[in-house]
């Protein structure tokens, strides 16, 4: 269920829009409605969305499975995206996954068993020149090294408790 | 050289705030651009200026805002790209980070010229920090009087708006952005219609980068002609160019058109990283052919680069040393278009994945020498059969590789392996203890 609060945070959202366009406001209320929910979408969820914006359940169902921020399945408190792409690459991104795999045991695309991490690669993040890189939940984290990555983990590891 | 656009932001103690930016003489365009100029007169200004947008195909901005009809009380939109997704840039996210304001101000006076009253920041959606500084500055903005109803006593209204998008390379397609925007699946809209004339809601429509929009301020206080005199032949002004890869100092640099690579790379980016030899520069982002180091003193120019056979693109310039594998460095880059595809036109959507298959194989020892016809074949079979330029994107990194480093592929393709171990590639680079 949406609470009251996201509705609303969605009400001033789709008030930027025309009044015939309230469909626009799609993508924000969907982050919006993401977040409130740790981080995934339902597919109750999305009916809801739906319903707000007066279009059909489908309509929001083929952007949720379009757009690589919307997750259909529960990811981790701190999900971790590593850039995976060229830039950062050249820089030893391939180094920063393993490491990554190692210390938390698990794969890319898994979360850790007392779901405090997901790990994920993606494609570019607009951060190239601070190579290799990682963005967790909203935060990136830039010029990375092992000291960095154990120090980051350590901290996110302190604030679950 | 004097900068522009990173001027405000480099002095010390400058800060996102309106405060800062009112400070440096922010807004003062707006003003007196609100008093003295007409909107027909600011679109010759621009003409003048000969800027060209920054966000990948040089477009004349003047030109591009003349299209727009100029029927009054017909509805009319300005989206500001801030998709930024080539990789390798990593520009505008600066310029929005830093110095909100200067774009802010770029979009009032943009929607003025061409008679816009509502705008929208299209900004990619990992940007979390950036849209919350943006936010914050249109805020500032309008407690001051420079949005909303009747500006500065005007009488004339704008409303800016950010929108945050979702992880999608495609929506910085001007087309599929506008889609997007109008919330539904990124997929490019075939031209014509071009948005000047049936863009965002059927409705004329200017779609500029980040970096376009925030030079405006600075050509009407100082004048086309004055901006013009900066550059080179049709490339003027200065631009932002991302720089990536093995450099000493990475990062970007505000250069005016006409400089060298080896300016940039050598002189502004310290040189190779552990002063190892250069191999190969991606000139304009991953969409952008390669060059080698017989390139390196080809200037920063938009016709200069064509004329080498590659583009200048998003400006962003990745640098790669002679221990890098190129066949290597092009699956990375295959991957990205394979994921990235949005699905509309079938020879890209099948293609890109087909290319990927062909150079993982290759890559991984278990190519053929038919293989390179077939990717040349394949290639030209995607190019320019598309409904956007993605086509041509995808098949640059294979074509500008064989082209430059083909007897790199045949040398996987004979010994069955890559010649560089990744393994020890890497305790050499990168991600240190
Ligand atoms: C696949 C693709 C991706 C693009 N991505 C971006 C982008 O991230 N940012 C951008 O400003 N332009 C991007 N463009 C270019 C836009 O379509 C458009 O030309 C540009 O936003 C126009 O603004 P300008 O004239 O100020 O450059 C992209 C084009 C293509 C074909
Ligand atoms: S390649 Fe990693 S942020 Fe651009």
């Amino acid at each position: 269920m949406i609470s009251e609060t996201a509705k609303k945070q969605i009400g001033e959202t789709v008030s930027r829009y025309p009044e015939d366009q309230k469909r626009s406001a799609l993508l924000p209320v969907l982050h919006i409605v993401q977040y409130e929910n740790n981080g995934h979408l339902t597919e109750a969820l999305m009916t809801e969305v739906a319903e707000i914006l007066e279009i059909s359940p489908l309509q929001v169902y083929e952007v949720v499975t379009f757009y690589t921020m919307y997750n259909r399945n529960p990811v981790g408190k701190y999900h971790i995206q590593v850039c995976r792409t060229l830039p950062c690459a050249l820089m030893g991104a391939e180094k920063l996954v393993s490491y990554l795999e190692e210390k938390l045991g698990i794969g890319c695309g898994e979360t850790t068993p007392d779901r405090l991490f997901t790990l994920t690669e993606v494609e570019c993040l607009a951060s190239c020149g601070t190579a290799p890189m990682m963005q967790i939940n909203e935060d990136y984290y830039e010029n990375l090294n092992k000291n960095k990555v154990d120090k980051i983990l350590e901290e996110l590891r302190q604030k679950a408790k | 050289m004097e900068l522009i656009l990173f001027k405000n932001m480099s002095s010390p103690g400058y800060t996102p705030k309106i405060s800062s930016y009112l400070e440096a003489g922010g807004y003062q365009a707006l003003e007196k651009t609100l008093k003295e100029i007409q909107p027909d007169q600011l679109i010759e200004m621009v003409k003048k200026s000969g800027l060209r947008g920054r966000g990948g195909a040089g477009f004349p901005t003047g030109t591009k805002w003349s299209f727009i009809p100029k029927t009054p009380n017909l509805i009319k939109y300005l989206c500001c790209n801030a998709d930024e997704g080539e990789p390798g840039t990593f520009k505008d996210r600066q310029l929005m980070e830093k110095d909100p304001h200067q774009l802010i101000e770029g979009m009032i006076i943009s929607c003025y010229a061409i008679g816009a009253h509502t705008a929208y920041i299209y900004i990619r959606g990992e940007l979390v920090h950036a849209t919350r500084v943006l936010e914050k500055a249109i805020s500032e903005a309008k407690a001051k009087g420079f949005l909303g109803k009747n500006i500065l006593n005007s009488g004339f209204d704008i409303e800016i708006y950010v929108h945050r998008g979702a992880g999608a390379y495609i929506c910085g397609e001007e087309t599929a952005l506008l889609e997007s925007l109008e919330g539904k699946r990124g997929k490019p809209r075939f031209k014509p219609p071009f948005p000047a004339n049936y863009g965002l809601y059927g409705k004329p429509t200017v779609i500029n980068n980040v970096e376009t929009l925030s030079n405006i301020p600075h050509i009407v206080t100082h004048g086309g002609e004055w901006y013009a005199g900066i550059g080179v032949g049709k490339s003027t002004g200065t631009r932002l160019f991302s720089l990536s890869g093995h450099v000493k100092k990475p990062g970007n640099y505000e250069v005016p058109l006409g400089e060298t690579f080896r300016h940039l790379i050598f002189d502004l980016g310290g040189g190779m990283l552990n002063d190892k030899k250069l191999k190969a520069i991606i000139p304009g982002g991953a969409s952008a052919m390669v060059f080698t180091e017989e390139h390196l003193d080809v200037k920063l120019d938009f016709e200069a680069v064509a004329a080498a056979g590659s583009m200048l693109g998003s400006g962003a310039v990745t640098v790669m040393d002679e221990e890098t594998c190129m066949v290597w460095a092009t699956l990375n880059l295959m991957h990205f278009f394979a994921h990235e595809s949005c699905g509309k036109c079938t020879p890209c959507r099948e293609g890109a994945p087909w290319l990927y298959k062909i150079v993982h194989r290759i890559e991984h020892g278990e190519g053929k020498m038919e293989d390179l016809g077939l990717l040349a074949d394949l290639c030209g079979n995607i190019a320019g059969k598309t409904v956007c330029a993605f086509g041509e994107a995808e098949v640059a990194p294979i074509l500008g590789t064989i082209k430059y480093f083909r007897n790199e592929y045949e040398y996987h393709i004979r010994e069955k392996k890559c010649p560089i171990h990744r393994s020890e590639r890497l305790a050499t680079i990168g991600f240190p203890g």
